[in-house]
């Protein structure tokens, strides 16, 4: 699949955003993050232009950004829509949550707080099915690739929150979450590139074609000799020696990296644990564009069985 | 509204049935196609760079070449490939908008191209490649199984057929109602073992396609009582001078 | 309701296609479908298959489905142009058509008033050469010629002094009865429709086809058994074929004896100068032996033959019967399945099995149909027996050297079975039969000023003193053809004309003026030396060929190289006949021919080529085209048609003639005629009736309806001819009898291919250099969507088709090391060309082949310098020389040595990988061509939507 850098930029953008929202949402009524109103507005205002940023960034893949309203109303059928309605619903609690953090923050800024929480979770949760729905691409139909999603959202958001905490040397909670779940992240996207790699195609040319009961299936001809929609959209092909490489970046500064960084910021503090979180948290956040990146770009569509396009396992 | 009709027992579904024993890959149900549709109900299918590099425009269905099997015993199978208007199209369900719509009344899936923002999420849903986005506009196109013309009646009867299939010099392309057991089309798909592409995605395709005979080994032996071995011959000639052969 | 759409979508189930519908006749092949092309705001919205049309009956394949692009290609020639830089700058002027006409009258009327042969007039696609070639005849010269001798004239001449018919147009197989269809080098056909419809139909009640071909593609590929023989080895298998009939028996004696030469004796006198030939009784009669009387009239009915045996005459001669002569040369050991096995590229236990096969279909499953009918001896049977195995062959047998005799061979079989014209074999299309060969020989002798030449220009030769050459043998046409060069050259040698005459071999021309035929690509075999050729200069400056007129539609390769063009109209904007005198419509079922009308107006300064001939002849002067006053006769096209008589009540059209339009074949101009047409579809079909639709050759009611239509001379059977006489005619003056002989460096040659039976010989080109470090042949085919029209011009079309690669077999690639997409170069004894590979199953190990003419030169058809055609597509003919190899004597067309047909598939190469840094591009790029004057700019983005916002 073609790694449009709109897409690979809002998934990473708005799932950091919304694990921001989620964490703020549960660790600011504990205590885990700085009480401040100076603290809530920057994390809550980054939250907020991190996912505002996002959608903004998916409405440039649209190809009539004009009617993207319609777009929420098929929520009974289309995860796109569901994570449209999400998206906006979670957009009320959560500027509520925001003005109440600058203001006095009592329990109604909690409450919205906690249905801030629960909206992002609903969000990245449909944004996640968006593309684990997918049937003609296997790699996303895929049991990890939702609780990836929810799983990568709250680990950068935690790791944010943990870097914008180290300011107010108030860290150690989104920190220690980070740290944690950048090892779990690490793990996940380890299993999930050993099964894909193990598993077999689910459609192959034989049976896309439903010839393979002359034989191995060849294309001879294309329909056309130059290229087109389909082939550019979903043909996106990544030389095997340059995807590995990708994930080891993927993995090491993604979700290694920032773990250890981050678990080495809680034992140290202080101005060196800050400097340690925002490492960590930029190599995850750089590490995520790579990781969303090779989940375009290795994931293999059924369509190009049609044109010759081997299902890589 | 992309949720899909609910299934009614009995009820028709329009598709095609390709016979790829028969195609010679012509190409004429593809620019039959075109040239129709680019008039009409999705009008137009543009093409980009019509006279320069990188020629590439929007069709509704494309005539793919395969070889299946190795060397003489193999085969050439010409493939016209469009939209199979599942049964269960996530293409349909997909979509955000309710543009993508499964009909009801004969199960033909479209495209409302006012209402389509150009997410092109169905084009990643289907896996047949039958989604068609016209980039010009910036919407979703596909395959309207000639909606414009087997209800039309200004055309003859016996042509309100879709124009791919309309135009087939080879008769590989035959239309009907899949759903009806009794249709010449299901009757054809019985008799000659049509099946579904990718069965195992559980799109549930109504299209079908007739799967090539397969042709003897080059090795076959001859057919019985074709004729004296060499060994029995001594000089054909001499068997003629005896012969005698009147008007 | 937001504006942009409402929530539910707005189908309009039956809006009309169009406001208006015309009929008329497709021209993107030489199929000649019927159309129906619905207009919408005055712009073609949808051309579809005429339901009611007799050649395609409502189907319409890929590049006739892609009119709508063709008519509206930017490609189109605007205006008449008169070059006013060199030669292929491209440099022109737009001119009015009355400085047109006048420039081209001009030089035209100095030829004819000097030397009118120094006028070449070859048209390439041409489908109106009843009227071309009459023209060319009134105006003098005797070269005159379309792209038949680089096409089909070896199917054409091969049919024609066989069985009087031919695979190529003028017949078909019996598509509703055929059991067993064996089809050799068809990739696409001029019937390409009623081929897959045939094919279709076939398949659809489980009979079985063969694809003999070295490639597996197209019909081979939807055959229920291919055979992937090596090129050019086609006759050898016949002959096997045959060889196995005849050994195992499985002859139709009863059809030989009936409808064939194969009782008529032949005198057996060895240097005689009656030897071979045909021994008759003093009325001129063949004669054959039969079994009681011995030697009597062969055409008696009461004949009891005897085919094999050694007979001796009253007067003394020795004969023998042509079966004999036949079965002797068949049975010889070299045409054993053994013999031929490795040759052909398959074992010899198939080529038995195939001869089985077809055996069997034929003899031990017949086809009767309850239809009685009388033979010419007046005898009527109650029923029509056939033998249901049908034959079609076409350019792969064709293009080569050995095709004439191959063809022959096909034939030969064809009656061995005998299935020529029975229920579910081959048929001929009326107007065919026609007497073998038919008519009077061809014009050309004694070209003299301002005098038309009595006769047909192409015609057929019927022996040494029908040829087309001066005392000592030099050819009298610019091509060769009816020169002891190419003696049955009947389609003339395009091939040739552009290299003679840069040569003046025999001698210079003043004009070469052409229609329709891209000389300066891809119809010429060596593009780049044919291009030298029309830019050559002599010793002063001055072009070798002083004046070009070329007249085409759109802005070929060939454009830059005239001195004058005459802009053509599209297929939809003319009038045309497609007609009886010519290569009509007929089918099995009955003659037709049809008509163009212009169902648009041309929206450029162009006028139709015919028209623009017809004016030109009567500017001329030329007799049949003025009036005694001098006057024009015809105001223009349509005119003609109607008005203009070959001979009293035979016109174009043989459709509604006579005033009241109730005669059908012979009758006096009706000029409601074209209006009959029209409301009819633009096509008239007379359908044969049950009785007379099979054995035509022998078929009392056929013929003498036939002769009454004016189809044929006379009701005669047309006795099908094994062993062929006229060649056995030219072999005697090789020999050294008769008045007109060979020259030297001709005799063995002659003496040598013109044999009175088919036999298999190597290509020319190959017996005559090292084969052996170009281990493989090289051919080309046209794709379908592409097939006999230039399709890169169409906006649709060249997306299927925008570059080209050369086919290997994926197993002899991967041996020598060659990969998918490599890059490499095709080499030749002539040169080189470059091309990037692609591998596969379906193709002869020892072949490899591209398709054809998808290549175009940079800048031409209005293509962008770096489209993918200039860039990606390439050109066999790059590689394919125009001459033989060097040897002593005249330079020798690389052609059938009987036909003249162009040798397109002798072709031997050998293929390597190009270095890395010469991968990429096509090799020769010769330099782009720059377009004519005016021409339309090119969009980036084309919405056609006829009734929608004009683009």
């Amino acid at each position: 699949m073609n790694p449009a850098p709109s897409i690979v930029f809002f998934t990473v953008a708005s799932g950091a955003g919304y694990g921001m929202l989620f964490w703020m949402g549960l660790l600011r009524p504990l205590g885990l993050v700085p009480g401040t109103p100076g603290f809530g507005a920057a994390a809550l205002g980054l939250a907020l232009v991190l996912v505002m940023l996002g959608l903004l960034s998916s409405t440039a893949h649209l190809g009539r950004p004009e009617r993207a309203w319609r777009a929420v109303s098929q929520w009974r059928s289309s995860w796109l829509s569901r994570e449209g309605v999400a998206a906006i619903a979670t957009f009320a609690p959560a500027g509520l949550f925001f003005i109440g953090t600058i203001g006095d923050g009592g329990a109604f800024t909690t409450l919205m707080g906690l249905l801030s929480a629960l909206g992002a979770v609903v969000t990245v949760y449909c944004t996640g099915m968006i593309y684990a729905s997918l049937k003609p691409i296997r790699q996303w139909h895929h049991p990890l690739v939702t609780p990836g999603y929810l799983l990568f959202a709250a680990f950068s958001g935690a790791a944010l929150l943990a870097m914008l905490g180290a300011f107010w040397g108030q860290a150690a909670g989104p920190a220690a979450i980070a740290a944690l779940l950048g090892a779990l992240g690490f793990a996940l996207k380890r299993a999930y590139w050993a099964s894909v790699d193990a598993a077999r195609p689910v459609s192959t040319a034989e049976s896309a074609t439903g010839l393979g009961f002359i034989g191995k299936v060849r294309p001879l001809d294309p329909p056309h000799t130059e290229t087109n929609y389909l082939l550019r959209e979903m043909g996106f092909r990544i030389a095997r020696a340059h995807a590995a490489r990708l994930r080891l970046i993927a993995s090491v500064a993604g979700f290694a990296a920032p773990a250890v960084l981050l678990a080495l910021a809680l034992v140290v503090g202080g101005v060196a644990g800050g400097l340690l979180a925002v490492l960590g948290t930029a190599s995850a956040l750089l590490g995520l564009v790579a990781e969303r990146w090779l989940m375009f770009a290795e994931a293999t569509h059924t369509v190009t069985l049609y044109y010759g396009g081997e299902a890589r396992g | 509204m992309t949720s899909l009709p609910t299934p009614q027992p009995g009820a028709k579904k329009l598709g095609l049935v390709i016979d790829l024993d028969t195609c010679v890959g012509c190409h004429a149900c593809a620019t039959n196609c075109k040239e129709w549709n680019t008039s009409g109900h999705m009008a137009p299918l543009p093409d980009r760079n019509p006279y320069s590099a990188g020629q590439e425009g929007v069709w509704f269905n494309r005539v793919h070449s395969y070889e299946a099997g190795d060397g003489e015993d193999g085969r050439t199978v010409h493939f016209p490939r469009s939209c199979l208007h599942c049964e269960t199209p996530a293409c349909v369900t997909v979509c955000p908008t309710g543009a993508s719509y499964k009909r009801a009344e004969d199960g033909i899936v479209l495209v409302n191209t006012d209402m389509c923002i150009g997410c092109q999420l169905c084009a990643w849903a289907c896996p047949y490649g039958a989604r068609e986005f016209d980039d010009d506009q910036g919407v979703m196109k596909k395959c309207t199984l000639c909606v414009d013309r087997i209800y039309n009646e200004t055309i003859p009867e016996k042509q309100r057929v879709p124009a791919c299939v309309s135009t087939c010099p080879a008769n590989a392309r035959h239309f009907g109602d899949l759903g009806d057991p009794e249709s010449a089309v299901s009757k054809l798909v019985a008799d000659r073992g049509g099946f579904e592409l990718m069965p195992e995605l559980g799109y549930k395709p109504v299209n079908r396609y007739l799967p090539p005979r397969r042709a003897p080994k080059a090795d076959a032996g001859p057919p019985k009582d074709a004729g004296p071995l060499p060994s029995q011959i001594t000089n054909p000639l001499l068997r003629w001078v005896d012969k005698v052969l009147s008007r | 309701m937001p504006d942009d759409g409402g929530a539910t979508d707005r189908i309009a189930y039956s809006a009309p296609i169009g406001d208006e519908v015309k009929t008329t006749t497709c021209y993107m092949c030489a199929c000649r479908c019927g159309i129906r092309v619905h207009l919408k705001d005055g712009r073609v919205r949808y051309i579809e298959g005429n339901p009611d049309h007799p050649v395609n009956k409502g189907v319409l394949c890929g590049k006739g489905s892609a009119g709508i692009m063709t008519q509206y290609s930017p490609a189109r020639l605007q205006a008449p142009l008169k070059r006013v830089g060199p030669r292929g700058s491209g440099e022109y002027a737009e001119i009015s058509w009355e400085e047109a006409m006048e420039t081209a009258t001009g030089w035209l009327k100095h030829v004819r008033e000097t030397d009118p042969k120094k006028l070449a007039f070859f048209t390439g696609r041409d489908q109106s050469q009843s009227l071309t070639g009459f023209w060319a005849a009134q105006f003098g010269t005797p070269n005159f010629a379309a792209h038949g001798g680089f096409c089909s004239v070896n199917m054409a001449a091969g049919g024609l002094y066989t069985i009087g018919g031919s695979f190529w147009e003028f017949g078909e197989p019996d598509w509703e009865h055929a059991k067993y269809l064996m089809i050799f080098g068809v990739a696409e056909d001029h019937d390409s429709n009623p081929i897959k419809m045939g094919l279709g139909a076939m398949k659809g009640r489980g009979a079985k086809i063969v694809s003999v071909n070295p490639v597996r593609t197209g019909y081979s590929a939807i055959a229920d058994e291919w055979v992937g023989i090596r090129p050019g080895t086609d006759g050898l298998f016949v002959m096997a074929l045959i060889h196995e009939l005849i050994r195992t028996d499985r002859v139709d004696g009863e059809f030989l004896v009936r409808y064939t030469n194969a009782p008529w004796l032949v005198v057996r006198n060895p240097g005689g100068a009656d030897d071979g030939l045909f021994a008759r009784d003093a009325e001129g009669k063949p004669l054959a032996w039969d079994r009681a009387r011995g030697a009597i009239a062969a055409d008696d009915v009461t004949l009891s033959a005897v085919l094999v045996g050694d007979f001796t005459l009253e007067d003394g001669r020795r004969v023998q019967p042509v079966f004999n002569l036949m079965a002797e040369r068949y049975l010889g050991a070299e045409y054993a399945p053994e013999a031929v096995a490795e040759r052909c590229g398959m074992s010899a236990e198939r080529i038995r099995r195939l001869a089985a096969e077809v055996a069997d279909i034929a003899f031990n499953h017949p086809l009767t149909l309850d239809i009685p009918w009388t033979d010419v001896w007046g005898r009527k049977h109650d029923k029509m027996v056939g033998r249901p195995v049908a034959f079609h062959a076409m350019r792969g047998i064709s293009a080569h050297s050995n095709g004439f005799h191959t063809c022959r061979a096909l034939h030969l079989l064809q009656m061995i079975l005998g299935a020529v014209d029975t229920p579910g074999s081959w048929r001929y299309k009326s107007p065919f039969p026609r007497p073998i060969p038919p008519g009077p020989g061809p014009a050309g002798k004694g070209a003299k000023p301002n005098t038309p030449l009595a006769g047909n220009i192409l015609s057929f030769t019927h022996g040494p003193d029908d040829l087309l050459v001066e005392d000592d043998g030099t050819p009298l046409r610019i091509d060769h053809s009816f020169s002891w060069e190419a003696p049955l050259g009947l389609h003339g040698m395009m091939h040739t004309v552009i290299g003679n005459a840069e040569k003046g071999d025999p001698y210079k021309i003043d004009t070469l003026f052409m229609f329709m035929a891209n000389m300066a690509w891809n119809s010429a075999m060596n593009p780049l030396e044919t291009i030298r050729c029309l830019t050559a200069q002599d010793e002063n400056g001055d072009y070798v060929i002083p004046h070009i007129i070329y007249s085409d539609a759109y802005f070929s390769e060939t454009v830059p190289y005239a001195d004058l063009i005459l802009p053509d109209t599209t297929y939809l904007e003319r009038w045309d006949a497609i007609s009886i005198l010519d290569r009509p419509i007929g089918s099995s079922h009955g003659p037709g021919d049809a008509i163009r009308q212009p169902v648009i107006k041309p929206d450029r300064d162009v006028r139709p080529f015919q028209e623009v001939l017809i004016e030109l002849g009567a500017r001329l002067g030329l007799p049949a085209f003025v009036k005694e006053d001098g006057s024009p006769k015809f105001k223009d096209y349509p005119d003609y048609i109607v008005n203009h008589q070959r001979m009293p009540g035979v016109g174009p059209l043989a459709g509604w003639r006579g005033e009241d339009g109730s005669k059908k074949g012979v009758g006096e101009p009706n000029p409601d005629q074209l209006q009959r047409y029209i409301d009819n579809g633009c096509f008239w079909r007379h359908n044969l009736a049950p009785e007379e639709s099979y054995f035509k050759h022998a078929n009392a009611t056929y013929l003498a309806n036939a002769k009454a239509m004016g189809m044929m001379g006379n009701a005669n059977q047309i006795v099908l001819q094994i062993w062929s006489e006229p060649l056995q005619k030219f072999r005697l003056a090789a020999e050294g009898h008769g008045t007109k002989q060979p020259p030297e460096n001709l005799r063995e040659r002659v003496r040598t291919y013109c044999d009175p039976l088919p036999f298999w010989y190597a290509p020319l080109e190959q017996q005559q250099h090292d084969t052996e470090p170009f281990p493989l042949s090289a051919v080309t085919q046209r794709p379908m969507a592409m097939y006999h029209s230039w399709g890169s011009m169409n906006a649709w079309l060249r997306q299927i088709h925008g570059s080209n690669k050369l086919y290997m077999s994926r197993e002899r690639a991967t041996a020598e090391g060659l990969a998918q997409d490599d890059w490499v170069w095709v080499e030749s004894r002539s040169g080189r060309v470059k091309a990037q590979l692609s591998l596969m199953e379906g193709v002869n190990r020892d072949t490899v082949w591209t398709w054809n003419a998808i290549g175009k030169r940079a800048g031409a058809w209005m293509l962008s310098p770096d489209a993918a055609e200039a860039q990606r597509g390439f050109l066999l003919n790059h590689v394919i020389s125009e001459w033989l190899p060097a040897q002593a004597g005249p330079r020798l067309a690389n052609a059938d040595p009987v036909t003249g047909q162009a040798a397109w598939y002798d072709l031997r190469v050998k293929v390597t990988k190009c270095a890395p840094e010469e991968a990429g591009v096509t090799d020769p790029f010769p330099t782009m061509l720059e377009p004519p004057p005016d021409m339309p700019a090119t969009p980036d983005i084309l919405r056609f939507n006829a009734g929608g916002p004009k683009p």
